[in-house]
């Protein structure tokens, strides 16, 4: 029979515990939640990152009511339990129901402290532990000249001072301590933390002591500090520290301490009364850091179930984001008897490293700034490593040690599988390896199958780092990337450079923007090139030697060498004649492999280099013309038949795909460009999976973009309806352009589309219809260079670079 | 040494490449954005790729296939690839290209 387990709290640690319950044994128990908050489970760390408005609320919710429902847990959200009758196991809630429980878990949490100051009643006074007090530090922000107080000057309150000064509000930060964090920084970070506070507009005030809390109509006015000084405030926040909410365990009798008293396997004086999280004491100590708390939650699980499992303790390294400040500090690091300290200071970067020495044993470190190094010393720390052969180098880091060469990655290299890697989910630095093992290849991956970086966030690089090391070149980091090693630019930057500075010469984007090398590499070349055709259509001239092979010879190289040849059918149609001269060609030049292509023409595969000229000549003298089935650029418009033909046609689709490829073949884009016209809904020419689709229906044309059917298969999104042909033409013209003009070189429209979002492109393309006229009149200057056949040109002009130089093979053989 | 001529260094486009057939083989002749001319294999030792095909940056050229970088100077791959493509004496007298035949004979450039 299933047995009743009731929980009090739906904090992080219940939701961790109730989903490793789920996980081992989802049918042993018939669970009820209560939780004082009117909501599910949300990750309380991230709070900070909603208040400064990087994150909403929705996205910080770890176990929705959706989620608990889901695995048949009643919620009582909202509803508060009032009293626990431990002989006649039954909780009271302060509705009065009364429901009785086999096992019973207290996940209360902890209370924020608020110093019984005068005032400290007010209206506009407030912790800082909710979703309620985060909200009223958001909607401050929101009010003219608003000023707010946070008094404590750790991490919490720090967060709070910086989210409120992100929201606009005038914040200062009372401290009672010499310096800030005191419990994580010695006082030369602090000193750099609070300096970059300062340097943010925050005011900070240490030693300082509150007296009384002012207020006008009931509502907060100031604070006045023991000093006398008057801080005028809105709002004032107490972040000064919390305590275990035990006094609901305590009036049950319940042995308490600071906390309630829980053994090895998280079990009160009670036995059938379990107990985790911030309310609980176990062997003397409270627990305010998630990883020790996540441990708890596998304990409790395994001990629900009947099975062995201990609570175990372990040391914690603090790893810390103050505002955009990098902070780390593990073990002991005041002074003391035999510590000695070895110290490393940037003071233009602001980076402090320091490290406590005992015995040649590394027992603290403090960092500020640079923390990359952190988890290696934390690792040298737990393991009580000698470092006495490596002490000269030993602040440098992992990279410098044994001689092993300078490489940003080399510190995540150096770690041992063992390294934890993040912190709130205890997840090492083998687990993570494990995961990518079994084919985690993305940071989302990593979050899904380990927990990895799930929950503050702080850990993020460290694993993208790992990813990189393991991957290799298959991890692309997602954060903003430089084009290539030869500048730290995006292509993003580069691209806006070049139209601010009017930067038009490869040169010119070198020298002005601070190029490393004389004159790029094989991959900026090919971009730098297309960006600046694509800006000054007139005044560049295209650099065949920064284009791909394909690109400069025309034609796509095959592995053996030799070159595939494809004339343009226009939207698919073709002749008798042109058939023919296709055959002629194919006998002529030996032509191994003739293949109808995906586009609606016909690829003649197998052609030599030096024959490339004299086949293109051949086609051209029967009207054919470069089908670009190599370029960056429009490939083709795939057309069914239409209403000429077929009896469900609604439009001349065939007709409109010769036009729209007749106005915009020889366009570069950033990456290629295929087009489709359906002639019905029935859709034919799958043209919802074109870059650009057109289907006709009985009262216009239907465009939509951003679809795709390579390693992606995508379907367009919709963008606009049209009534004519020459609206649809303007229409797509416009799209292609704007693409053109903003788009990362080798984005896809659909990638790209991702990243601008439709609405933006749509109010450009189809909203403003001035901005589309002039998008389609801009791809019109660059299509009167453009639109012309490369094969003539080369047969004619160029024919002479497709021959070997010389050849001594003959006279050698003379 | 035998050294004959074998082009102006226009005739190469510049940071481009012609190649010059052989007895044993093709050989690429890479004219540098300096305008220094080298020689080396035309053929890629990872997958036979083309290197006058490639693009040609500072004294390396990346091999159109799979973007294996060589040296011009030294014919050594670059980076994280191994390889080694061979490397043939070049000479510019008055604007015109000069290769040595007797090198180009001993079948080195087979490759």
């Amino acid at each position: 029979m299933t047995q009743k387990l009731i929980i009090i709290g739906a904090g992080m640690a219940a939701g961790r515990a109730l989903e490793h319950l789920f996980e081992e044994a989802p049918d042993t128990y018939d669970v009820t939640l209560f939780n004082a908050e009117p909501r599910g489970t949300y990750n309380r760390i991230m709070l900070s990152p909603v208040l400064s408005g990087d994150k909403s609320f929705d996205e910080i919710v770890t176990h929705s009511a959706e989620w608990y429902e889901g695995k048949g847990v009643t919620t009582r959200f909202g509803e508060k339990v009032v009293n626990i009758d431990r002989s006649a196991q039954t909780v009271t809630s302060d509705s009065g129901d009364i429901l009785a429980y086999d096992k019973l878990i207290i996940a209360t949490g902890s209370t924020p402290f608020i110093i019984p100051l005068p005032g400290h009643d007010l209206d506009g006074v407030i912790a800082y532990r909710d979703l309620e007090d985060t909200n009223a530090m958001i909607s401050l922000g929101d009010e003219p000249d608003a000023k707010a107080v946070v008094i404590g000057g750790g991490l919490l309150g720090l967060e709070a001072a910086a989210g409120l000064a992100l929201r606009g509000v005038d914040v200062t930060v009372v401290h009672i301590m010499g310096h800030l964090m005191e419990r994580q920084l010695d006082d030369a970070a602090g000193y750099l933390l609070r300096k970059a506070l300062v340097n943010k507009g925050i005011s900070v005030k240490c030693s300082a002591n509150s007296k009384e809390i002012l207020g006008e109509d009931g509502k907060v006015k100031a604070l006045i500090l023991d000093d006398g000084t008057e801080l005028p405030c809105n709002l004032l926040v107490m972040a000064v520290g919390i305590r275990p909410s035990v006094a609901l365990a305590a009036e049950a009798g319940l042995a308490t301490g600071r906390g309630i008293h829980v053994d090895d396997q998280m079990v009160t004086s009670d036995e059938n009364i379990l107990s985790l999280g911030e309310c609980v004491e176990h062997n003397g100590n409270v627990f305010g850091l998630v990883a020790p708390i996540f441990d708890q939650a596998k304990v409790i699980a395994k001990t629900l179930i009947g099975e062995e499992a201990v609570f175990e303790n372990k040391e914690v390294a603090t790893k810390l984001k103050v505002t955009g400040c990098d902070l780390f500090s593990a073990g002991d690091f005041a002074e003391g008897e035999g510590h000695e300290d070895i110290v490393y200071r940037d003071p233009a970067r602001g980076v402090y490293k320091r490290l406590v020495i005992k015995n040649n044993r590394i027992v603290g470190v403090v960092m500020y700034g640079d923390t990359a190094d952190g988890n290696w010393f934390f690792g040298l720390i737990k393991d009580r490593e000698d470092i006495s052969e490596m002490r000269d180098t030993l602040i440098f880091g992992p990279a410098f040690q044994g001689g092993s060469p300078l490489d940003p990655m080399a510190a995540v290299a150096a770690l041992p599988a063992d390294a934890e890697i993040c912190g709130c989910n205890g997840v090492c630095k083998g687990q993570i390896e494990d995961a990518i093992g079994n084919g985690a290849t993305t940071l989302d991956d990593i979050k899904a199958t380990t927990k990895a970086s799930a929950s503050c966030g702080t850990c993020t690089n460290l694993v993208e780092q790992v990813l990189a090391v393991t991957l290799g070149d298959d991890f692309i980091v997602p954060a903003a990337k430089s084009v290539c090693g030869c500048t730290d630019l995006t292509h993003e930057d580069v691209r806006r450079l070049i139209k601010s500075k009017q930067l038009k010469s490869q040169p010119a984007v070198w020298q002005e923007l601070g190029w490393t090398t004389s004159n790029g590499c094989h991959v900026c070349r090919p971009a730098i090139n297309y960006y600046l055709l694509a800006d000054w259509p007139l005044e560049y001239q295209d650099d065949a030697q920064s284009r791909f092979v394909n690109e400069r010879n025309h034609a796509n190289i095959q592995k053996d060498g030799t070159y595939s040849v494809v004339p343009r059918m226009w939207g698919g149609i073709t002749t008798p004649d042109e058939l023919r001269a296709i055959a002629n060609a194919a006998d002529k030049f030996d032509i191994p492999t003739v293949k109808v292509t995906g586009g609606q023409r016909i690829d003649l595969l197998g052609v030599k280099k030096e024959d490339l000229p004299a086949i293109w000549f051949d086609l051209n003298q029967a009207g054919l013309v470069s089908g670009h089935a190599y370029s960056k650029g429009l490939r083709t418009v795939k057309t069914c038949v239409g209403s000429d033909h077929c009896r469900f046609g609604t439009q001349d689709s065939t007709g409109l795909g010769v036009k729209l490829e007749k106005h915009m073949w020889g366009s570069w884009t950033p990456h290629k460009l295929k087009l489709g016209v359906s002639g019905c809904p029935r859709n034919c020419a799958e043209a919802t999976c074109k870059d650009i689709g057109v289907i006709c229906v009985d009262s216009g044309y239907e465009i939509s973009v951003a679809g795709a059917a390579g390693m992606e298969v995508k379907e367009t999104q919709f963008l606009c309806k049209v009534a004519t042909e020459e609206e649809a033409m303007e229409v797509i013209s416009a799209m292609t352009q704007i693409y053109r003009e903003n788009a990362k070189y080798l984005d896809r429209i659909w990638k790209w589309v991702d990243k601008v979002g439709l609405d933006w492109v749509k109010e450009q393309v189809v909203e403003d219809l001035e901005t589309r006229q002039a998008l389609a009149e801009r791809f019109e200057i660059s299509q009167s260079v453009y639109r012309t056949d490369p094969w003539a040109e080369h047969a004619s002009k160029k024919s002479e670079i497709y021959q070997p130089v010389a050849n001594l093979a003959l006279e050698a053989a003379e | 040494m035998n050294w004959i001529d074998i082009c102006s260094v226009t005739d190469i486009p510049l940071r481009g490449a012609r190649i010059v057939k052989t007895a044993v083989g093709c050989v690429a002749v890479f004219r540098t954005s300096d305008n220094e001319v080298f020689a080396t294999s035309n053929r890629c030792p990872h997958k036979g790729g083309p290197l006058s095909e490639g693009i040609v940056h500072g004294k390396a050229v990346t091999c159109p296939l799979h973007n294996w970088v060589f040296s011009l100077e030294t014919g050594k791959a670059q980076g994280p690839d191994e390889g080694q493509i061979a490397t043939f004496a070049t000479q510019i007298i008055e604007d015109r290209v000069l290769l040595d035949a007797s090198e180009l004979a001993t079948g080195v450039a087979a490759e």
